[in-house]
């Protein structure tokens, strides 16, 4: 399957990613996304600026997307620490995105996404993120809902 | 810092607003619970739409992201009285465990160092229980219009 069709199909199973309008091109394997400018971005609406949530949460979609194209046919992964720098003030325009799997080990997964407008060379925000690899073992296990500190493929006792 | 003082009714009417009013707080549905001393308390109500994965029905972390990210913003005026032109530098989130499907999420956040420029704040994210959270926040928010958040010379230089 080509990436822009893995990318396709990996938005469509985020609900919230179409709530956001978001859109994929892709070049070969290397995914740009797009976040079109809406009001409802809007955080400051004085300045105005978009919200800063808003970004985290597109360049952590993009960062989820770029995963499932790199590494697909796997549940979507799940975040364990995502640091997100605000470099500039995003303005009432379309954003972009793309993201970059630093490293897919056998349970955890770094990605980095960059956020820009106009410029490419002036990003107006920064990820950093781990991703659980394959959370849960089944789709509704206990696993799922009970954390990210089960180690895999053990008849381990929880604590809970 | 100030958790004992209460904040004047008409300071909380203003923070209310600000919780719910702009635009991407309001199209998420976020709304100020309660002012806990000094300690904001919003809720983002449970929506299909803002799932992340279908499989779980979980929440997406983006929502969880704005959440955080504004209820640190919310934090840092709560704690200065008054309202300043601010922005987050950055924001940390450590996801603690999966959050449960298909429920309302709550967030509070404390400023802890009100400087003349930068705040830092901690923040947390949960369904229920404060002592049993989702996500565990930390962001360093800055004045972006030239003003200063503290009273000049009051907690230093930062």
């Amino acid at each position: 399957m080509t990436a822009a069709r893995l990318a396709e199909e990996a938005l469509a199973r985020i609900p919230y990613a179409r709530w956001l309008n978001l859109s994929i091109s892709a070049a070969g394997d290397e995914l740009t996304a797009e976040l079109p400018y809406v009001d409802r971005l809007i955080g400051n609406p004085i300045l105005p600026a978009l919200h800063g949530g808003v970004l985290g949460a597109f360049l952590e979609v993009t960062a989820l997307v770029q995963l499932s194209v790199i590494d697909p046919g796997r549940r979507q992964p799940r975040p364990i620490s995502v640091t997100v720098e605000y470099v500039r003030t995003g303005k009432p325009l379309a954003t972009f995105a793309r993201a970059r799997v630093r490293k897919i080990g056998r349970r955890v997964a770094l990605v980095e996404a960059e956020a820009w407008q106009e410029t490419r060379d002036q990003p107006i925000a920064v990820l950093h993120a781990h991703f659980l690899l394959d959370p849960g073992a089944g789709a509704h296990s206990q696993a799922a809902v009970d954390g990210a500190d089960e180690p895999e493929g053990t008849a381990h006792t929880r604590k809970r | 810092m100030t958790s004992e003082t209460t904040v004047p009714e008409r300071f909380a009417k203003l923070l209310e607003r600000l919780a719910s009013d702009p635009p991407h707080p309001n199209a998420l549905g976020f709304r100020l619970v309660t002012l806990d001393g000094t300690e904001p308390v919003m809720v983002c109500p449970y929506r299909d739409d803002l799932v992340g994965d279908p499989e779980t029905g979980v929440v997406a972390g983006g929502v969880v992201t704005a959440l955080l990210d504004h209820i640190c913003g919310m934090a840092v005026w709560t704690a200065m009285g008054r309202l300043a032109t601010i922005a987050t530098l950055d924001l940390r989130i450590d996801y603690l465990r999966a959050a449960q499907p298909r429920r309302d999420l709550m967030a509070r956040a404390r400023c802890h160092k009100l400087g003349q420029t930068f705040a830092f704040v901690r923040a947390s994210a949960y369904e229920d229980d404060p002592d049993d959270p989702v996500a565990a926040a930390t962001a360093v928010l800055m004045a972006v219009d030239g003003s200063s958040l503290s009273a000049a010379g009051r907690d230093g230089a930062a």
